[in-house]
């Protein structure tokens, strides 16, 4: 326990005067301020590497050998500018976004079409399709990643980024569709059946009535997607030799191991590569919780 | 009709999902170094190979202790800080999102971050020379007896804030009024969380020890950047010593067998615990298994 701060104490003698309920408030008082600078020291230790990459950026390899708990002294902003406006730092950033962009495209759209029929349709073998794409959560594409190498290759998607969007994809389906069962199976029958006498066909419902609807949770899915591809590093590994076609992943631990003795300029590329990840968590964290969550609590 | 909207899912899942396991464990049963035809059968002898092999063998204990570490630390600590956050108080949102944040870090960049901050000369030990206890200074991730401890506190800064926000949602759905009651019954604040609050919590806590023993068998990434399963082998996981020998041995047939059996440990893991565990729960609370 911390020691009592003079507040406390002072309470503690009221305590004497007026019986046990101010005891009561007095552990409440030191259990809230205990609680608070334990948070605060679990957030320090989350928030210190970051900073540590972030500053440490701004040295030069002598003074980051010398001091890397001090200021940068002076402020050397090369590390970042030389990353910033070298040519692989900008092409891996595009080749990250385009394969994020077409395996959330591709996971959204075909899950989703699998989730309504799943959700909403009577049909043989129905519930053997939803148990086999739950299974999908047990098949990590660690276990699968020396055939899909040969699979890719064979179709002749070696060093394009389907080649790693389209199976990044076909492991997201799972909890795609284990999210959007629910959120798609609460949508009324009597707005179908309305939609089907004004003329309204299966097709019509799900694209002009079913997804509007369910915008929140394709949302969530495909803040779910983003994340996952965008921190994808096996698949990337694996599928891209061609340095033109890196992702980030990919990008930074080639940086890393290509400039060893360079720690600062490490630090400064690495959070270049950070950036664009936090900034989009700050944005989409109530998606990213809302989606962990809905697959795996009850809600 | 339906098949028409099952299709495109079913196809991709079939093709790059359920069609390379098969493959893997078609592929496991011959010596192939991936280019050639594969003509070289050799029955189990694969599997014989993985499970007699020391490193192996070691590398599946490190992933053991890995799952037995995050069960004992990773989740209590996890816990402990959802029933700090379920209260309301100044600066609870701000901190939920720090506790968080990591988890959308790459394991890639975790990886390189930590690996500096810890080699010598790093931030790790000026700042405990700043504090006056450089002795306590080790290169960790390079010392064989040290290295998995090392990894496992990675790995707990990375995705403590995964658990914490899957069990504080778990919480978030607990009534209030229910412990109130059980206070009100004379349960001091511990006995009210220790019989009422945790098995509330249950089905949570359930799906949150499986998702941490299943991803603790599954670690690659941050091993990969970090030591790729050294020094001496003593950081190796299974998905590590799988790729090495299938990727960078070229020996696709092994590989492949460590591939299988790293899946049936996975597989009957899960249909264990989906059968002794998860079945207590209701429907909804068991959408992961």
């Amino acid at each position: 326990m911390a020691e009592p701060t003079t507040t406390v104490g002072s309470v503690a003698v009221e305590r004497r005067r007026t019986g046990p309920d101010t005891r009561a408030r007095v552990v409440r008082r030191v259990a809230s301020v205990v609680r608070y600078v334990l948070l605060l020291a679990v957030a320090a230790v989350i928030v210190t590497p970051v900073l540590y990459a972030a500053i440490g950026g701004f040295r030069d390899a002598p003074q980051l050998a010398a001091n890397p708990v001090a200021m940068p002294d002076p402020w050397v902003w090369t590390n970042y500018t030389d990353s910033l406006f070298s040519a692989s730092f900008w092409i891996q950033l595009k080749n990250s976004v385009l394969v994020a962009g077409l395996s959330t495209i591709v996971v959204v759209l075909f899950g989703a079409l699998a989730a309504f029929v799943i959700a909403r349709r009577q049909f043989p073998g129905r519930e053997a399709a939803y148990t086999l794409f739950t299974l999908g959560l047990l098949f990590p594409v660690t276990v699968a990643i020396l055939p899909l190498l040969i699979l890719v290759r064979d179709i002749g998607l070696l060093n394009t980024p389907f080649g790693i969007a389209i199976p990044e994809a076909a492991f997201g389906l799972p909890l795609t569709i284990i999210i959007l069962r629910p959120f798609f199976r609460s949508i009324p029958m009597e707005l179908e059946d309305a939609a089907a006498i004004d003329g309204c066909g299966s097709l019509g419902f799900f694209f002009r009535i079913l997804l509007p609807l369910a915008r929140p949770a394709l949302v969530t899915v495909a803040v779910l997607a983003i994340v996952s591809s965008w921190n994808q590093f096996l698949l990337p590994l694996v599928m891209l030799s061609d340095a033109s076609q890196w992702t980030l992943p990919l990008g930074v631990t080639n940086f890393s191991t290509q400039y060893t003795t360079d720690t600062a300029r490490i630090l400064a590329y690495t959070t270049l590569a950070l950036i664009p990840a936090l900034g989009f968590y700050v944005v989409a964290e109530r998606q990213l919780v809302g989606g962990l969550t809905a697959g795996s609590v009850k809600g | 009709m339906a098949g028409l909207f099952l299709l495109p899912a079913l196809a991709l899942y079939a093709l790059f999902v359920l069609f390379p396991i098969v493959q893997a464990a078609r592929y496991s049963l011959y010596d192939w170094n991936g280019l050639e035809a594969l003509d070289q059968f050799v029955g189990l002898a694969n599997y014989q190979r993985a499970l007699n092999d020391p490193v192996f063998r070691g590398s599946v204990v490190h992933n053991g202790l890995i799952v037995v570490l995050s069960l004992l630390i990773q989740i209590p600590v996890a816990l402990a800080l959802a029933l700090a956050l379920n209260r309301r108080f100044h600066g609870r949102a701000i901190l939920r999102l720090v506790f968080f944040a990591p988890y959308v870090i790459a394991e890639v960049i975790t990886g390189i971050v930590w690996s500096l901050i810890l080699q010598p000369n790093g931030l790790a030990e000026h700042l405990l020379e700043a504090i006056g206890m450089g002795d306590a200074y080790h290169p960790w991730l390079a010392d064989p007896g040290t290295v998995l401890y090392a990894l496992f506190l990675i790995i707990t800064w990375k995705y403590f804030g995964f658990h914490m926000i899957l069990l504080l949602a778990g919480l978030q759905g607990i009534p209030r009024e229910v412990e109130e009651a059980a206070e009100i019954d004379g349960a001091t604040r511990w006995q009210a969380l220790r019989h009422v609050t945790l098995p509330l919590l249950g089905p949570t806590l359930r799906v949150s020890v499986f998702l941490s023993i299943i991803g603790s068998l599954q670690l690659f990434d941050l091993v990969w950047v970090t030591t790729r399963g050294g020094p001496v082998n003593a950081s190796n996981t299974m998905a590590v010593y799988m790729f090495d020998r299938g990727f960078v041995r070229f020996q696709f047939g092994y590989g492949s067998a460590v591939a299988v059996i790293l899946f049936l440990i996975c597989f009957v893991l899960a249909l264990f615990y989906q059968r002794w565990v998860l079945r207590r729960d209701t429907e909804g609370a068991t959408t992961y298994g």
